[in-house]
């Protein structure tokens, strides 16, 4: 078999080399100059509407913004009036938006990982497939309904709970309820709509999201490192924590961040739930809080023409903060799918 | 022995070897008299997991009502659930604890934990649904709730009064002219993205991709600002297609260049490779191709952009009658009609409350498994009546090539046919 030596031609030099080079560029015909000239002009349109946006809201927030000046960031009231630099600031509604998204983020995180896990490592084939399409499903059902659910029916019956929250753990600041007097209280009104309501329903609104990116993530965690762990003796949870876990770990991390963006962008549940103040609230029990989205849900109506720019600065404020959230997250998730394939 | 001979040997199986009857393989047989030992079924659960499983629920019931009905005074179902699931967990814990070492415990706490958790999850979504269903029964039981508008109906009026019409009709125009500017927009800018290329498309879809982060009431109010106070200075229902549209573009487009991208590199490349132009590939092998999928990202972009509140609260405005006007006047869509019935204190409204959501409910999850019924398939992935009207058209094909290369022109066909080889 190695006697079979390949013959290497030898070029004839005398004809390439005189023969000028081929052009090897593609000559369009009119068909696909027509289809460039739609496709462009699809991007175009596509960039130049969501530019649109962006600009519009930058150049009339910056309006606001600089009647405002930096107190824009720690102004607690929303009175905004030409002119008058302190009248008005995000400080509240921002802190707002936090906390719900927050106490959103640690009621869901638990749950969305313990689903992401349960469906990729436990569950058989035929029930799995279901409950992946019930999760996917919910991610469809509009916030309206949730926030229907949250007053109609959550309001009544997390208000015990927060009672007893409140009355057992009462010594940490963040789940005392007191009255302007600093006593302690304890009637069901003090307990309704607030901050820890609006994150229950929150939460429930970003779970599918969270649950199925987890769930995508684990699932691609090696088959060969996960038999390797199982032959070496490990149980089921060693396995998962020394294999599944690692390599879940960016889809993890950009999963929960996917849902703070969510969260804190989340408008109608929240504005159906709070009764909104613009004070910074620490005690997240206690009736009152607010929200940027919520807060421009309920000023737009009555606003000025310098309202409404205010009112885009919150907005473009909420934007930036959501934007930079999506993008890191979405690197992170991208960045650990590259790198997880099993050697062998 | 030659190389070959060797690969042959490599290539064979152990159950060839046996059946040339070479080195016989004995099978182990168990001695006369002996039991066979049951034989193990590893991934069931053993009757005492079983039994440590039931008890630890048990203890956990009974403690709760114990400290509950005795103890404590305490009250509320889901005090009562929280205790009883910690003693559940403590106890399950001590009971498997008796039999098996501490990786085993650990390895069955987990294992209940993720069980609640998905418990939890599960019972706590299909509940939301089943909710508002269920209060909406009262409202929907009326067939004049989907046929009668809420013109001539007031807030004390009784369920037989009145109804959802004009919401209806409201969400069909808004999310029809939504669509009609989404699907050719978004379904394009995907294929330029993926076909095209170039600086321009990275740039397109980095945008397109920064849009998705644009909270909702972000865009109304971008929509309240520059189309309805500067331009048409009143609220109207294609303001509120505007705005739904700037939602669902992003969406549109990002699933559908994930579903583009799906598309296999070589159907692209034979497409080429037989001459056709860039066109002529998209149109008959990328977008055939990846026709499901599309679809798919299109219902599911319908929606969330049927779901949409926010928006549509700043834009379209608010109306008891009906509007088949898109461009003049106030047109309600359902999630708004949701919205503005359970804003009143009448139980009767908010009964209708409940009906709409229900409606609305119904309505995307009906577009859901609609989706989940085209776009279960992979790029490419025939379903049975697709791939029998493909084998008849490439049939049909053959005959046509067959009967052109015996009859038009005979000396080109002086060579094999390899049509007529594989038939």
């Amino acid at each position: 078999m190695t006697d079979a030596v390949t013959e290497i031609i030898p070029p004839r030099e005398t004809k390439t080399s005189t023969a000028p080079r081929r052009s090897l560029r593609s000559l369009p015909v009119f068909s696909d100059r027509v289809f460039r000239a739609v496709c462009f002009a699809a991007g175009g349109v596509t960039v130049a509407i969501m530019l649109a946006v962006g600009v519009f809201l930058s150049a009339r927030g910056g309006q606001a913004l600089a009647s405002a000046g930096p107190s824009f960031l720690w102004v607690q009231e929303w009175n905004p009036r030409d002119g008058v630099p302190d009248s008005f600031g995000i400080a509240a509604v921002l802190f707002g938006t936090v906390t719900i998204a927050v106490i959103a983020l640690l009621l869901s995180f638990p749950l969305a990982f313990g689903t992401a896990l349960l469906i990729s490592e436990i569950l058989p084939n035929s029930v799995k497939r279901a409950m992946v399409t019930i999760v996917d499903l919910m991610a469809a059902v509009p916030s309206v309904v949730f926030g229907l659910w949250g007053v109609q029916y959550l309001q009544e019956n997390a208000v015990p709970v927060a009672q007893w929250i409140s009355s057992t753990f009462g010594w940490i600041p963040v789940f005392a309820v007191t009255g302007s007097d600093g006593a302690s209280l304890t009637e069901a009104s003090a307990f309704t709509s607030s901050a820890f309501i609006a994150g229950m329903v929150v939460a429930l609104m970003v779970l599918p999201t969270q649950t199925s990116i987890m769930r995508e993530a684990f699932s691609q965690a090696p088959i060969g490192e996960r038999e390797g762990a199982l032959a070496l003796g490990s149980t089921r949870w060693g396995m998962i924590r020394t294999v599944v876990l690692p390599f879940g770990r960016g889809g993890i991390i950009g999963g929960t961040m996917l849902g703070l963006g969510r969260a804190l962008g989340e408008t109608i549940a929240v504005y159906m739930i709070i009764s909104p103040i613009f004070t910074i609230n620490w005690q997240v029990l206690k009736t009152g809080t607010n929200s940027v989205s919520a807060l421009i849900a309920l000023r737009y109506g009555e606003s000025s023409e310098f309202g409404l720019s205010a009112l885009m600065a919150a907005g473009l404020a909420l934007f930036l903060i959501t934007l930079v959230i999506n993008f890191t997250a979405s690197s992170i998730v991208a960045r650990s799918r590259s790198g997880a394939e099993s050697n062998g | 022995m030659s190389i070959v001979d060797a690969q042959e040997r490599v290539r064979e199986t152990p159950t060839d070897a046996v059946s040339r009857g070479g080195g016989r393989t004995r099978v182990p047989t168990a001695p006369a008299g002996r039991a066979r030992p049951e034989r193990r079924r590893p991934g069931t659960a053993a009757l005492e997991d079983g039994f440590d499983l039931g008890g630890a629920l048990l203890a956990g019931i009974c403690v709760a009502t114990l400290l509950f009905g005795w103890i404590a005074p305490l009250s509320g179902i889901i005090g009562w659930i929280v205790v009883a699931y910690i003693v559940f967990v403590a106890v399950y814990a001590v009971l498997v604890g008796l039999r098996a070492d501490r990786l085993a415990v650990a390895n069955r706490l987990a294992t209940v934990l993720m069980a609640t958790a998905g418990i939890v999850v599960l019972t706590a979504l299909v509940f939301v649904v089943l909710y508002t269903v269920g209060r909406g029964i009262p409202a929907l039981s009326h067939p004049n709730f989907f046929v009668e508008t809420m013109r001539f109906a007031g807030p004390l009026d009784p369920l037989d009064v009145g109804g959802i019409a004009h919401a209806v009709v409201g969400t069909l125009i808004q999310i029809g002219i939504a669509l009609a500017i989404t699907v050719p927009l978004g379904i394009v800018t995907a294929v330029f993205l993926n076909e095209i290329g170039g600086p321009f498309a990275r740039f397109v879809r980095t945008v397109s991709d920064a849009m998705t982060a644009l909270p909702s009431i972000v865009a109304g109010l971008f929509v309240y600002a520059a189309l309805i106070t500067l331009v048409t200075k009143e609220r109207s229902g294609f303001a509120a297609a505007v705005a739904i549209t700037v939602m669902m573009l992003p969406i549109v487009i990002r699933s559908a260049d994930v579903v583009l991208r799906l598309v296999p590199h070589h159907l692209r490349e034979a497409s080429y490779a037989l001459g056709a132009s860039r066109w002529r590939t998209v149109w008959t092998v990328v977008l055939p191709t990846s026709r499901s999928g599309l679809a798919t990202a299109v219902i599911l972009g319908t929606a969330r952009g049927i779901g949409e509140t926010s928006p549509v609260l700043l834009t379209s405005g608010v109306t008891a009658e009906m509007n088949t006007n898109p461009f003049s006047g106030p047109m309600i869509s359902l999630p708004l009609q949701v919205f503005t019935f359970v804003q009143s204190p009448e139980p009767q409204m908010v009964a209708r409350g409940f009906g709409t959501a229900a409606v609305l409910i119904l309505l995307v999850l009906s577009l859901f498994v609609v989706a989940r019924l085209i776009g279960g398939r992979g790029a490419g992935v025939l379903s049975d009546g697709q791939r029998r009207r493909a084998t008849h058209r490439s049939r049909h094909d053959l005959i046509r090539i067959t009967h052109r290369t015996r009859t038009d022109s005979p000396a080109r066909s002086g060579g094999t046919t390899p049509t007529q080889e594989n038939p």
